[in-house]
């Protein structure tokens, strides 16, 4: 899926790497626990949470992950915004909440993906 | 026989919003020597943790990582309150974490599980009131 897809389906605001919309990505995960994302994700492009600090970046960042989608509207601060811009990390804001956001993806046909460490 | 290079970080302890700086900027410097991805995500994801660790659970400290032609050793350092139980440490979802550390996504339970799960070898060495060197190495 494109991430341009994602951002229609989510009715999301592109706040950051407008120009990576064209990017593919294959699987996403929604988590508000970091150390959870650390442990269980594998190739997992997107990050979608409730979450806004530096630290949701910085974890994005330690698992290659191409796009963070914050949910339920949270807008990410300027040291959140700088980081990403320098990580090469797309950020999409969405007014959905966790649950309906992952759904829509998931039946859209973005994929839970494979976990890692099983 | 080149010479290992070496990084050194202070870790600041008293702002949350900067933890994690290290281990993104190790990230970066290892992709930029040319280390292989597979083995820059073991590093930077247990030195992430340690990290978060010294930040939220000792007030700071030192990382240091050095990298030698076939691994990668992460020393972090700090003088915070020890660890009186390693085994009970390190068991999943043990964690003396405050509330406001887990409403920020750490705080599980699964950071020092995690540094081992993503390295070959960890020691920790702790005295409580002296504090904690955790020592991680990544073969390749
Ligand atoms: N550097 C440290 N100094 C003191 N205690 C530590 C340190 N690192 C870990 N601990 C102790 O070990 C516990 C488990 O650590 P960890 O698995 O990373 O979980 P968490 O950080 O989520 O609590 C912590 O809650 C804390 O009590
Ligand atoms: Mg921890």
């Amino acid at each position: 899926m494109k991430i341009s897809k994602i951002v229609e389906l989510l009715g999301a605001e592109v706040v950051c790497g407008e120009d990576r919309l064209e990017e593919e990505v294959h699987s996403a995960c929604g988590c508000d626990m970091m150390s959870d994302v650390l442990a269980f994700v594998k190739d997992q492009a997107v990050l979608l949470t409730g979450l806004c600090n530096l630290q949701v970046v910085r974890t994005a960042v330690m698992m290659d992950m191409k796009c963070i989608v914050f949910v339920r509207n949270k807008k990410p601060t300027d040291d959140i915004l700088e980081l990403a811009r320098e990580s090469d990390i797309v950020i999409l804001t969405s007014p959905k909440r966790m649950y309906t956001a992952c759904g829509v993806l998931y039946t859209n046909g973005l994929q839970g993906g494979t976990v890692a460490h099983s | 026989m080149s010479e290992p290079i070496r990084f050194h970080f202070d870790v600041d302890g008293d702002n949350f919003s900067s933890a994690g700086e290290a281990s993104v900027q190790v990230k970066r410097m290892l992709r930029q020597i040319g280390i292989s991805p597979d083995v820059i995500r073991k590093v930077s994801v247990a030195m992430y943790e340690g990290e978060i660790n010294m930040v939220i659970h000792a007030n700071g400290g030192d990382a240091d990582v050095i990298v030698e032609p076939n691994k990668i050793t992460i020393v972090l350092k700090d003088v915070g309150p020890g660890i009186a139980d390693i085994n009970l440490a390190m068991q999943e979802g043990y964690s003396t974490a405050p509330e406001n550390v887990r409403s920020l996504g750490f705080g599980a339970g699964m950071g020092l599980p995690n540094m081992k799960r993503y390295t070959d070898d960890m020691k920790i060495e702790s005295e409580v009131g002296v504090g904690t060197t955790v020592t991680m190495t990544v073969l390749f």
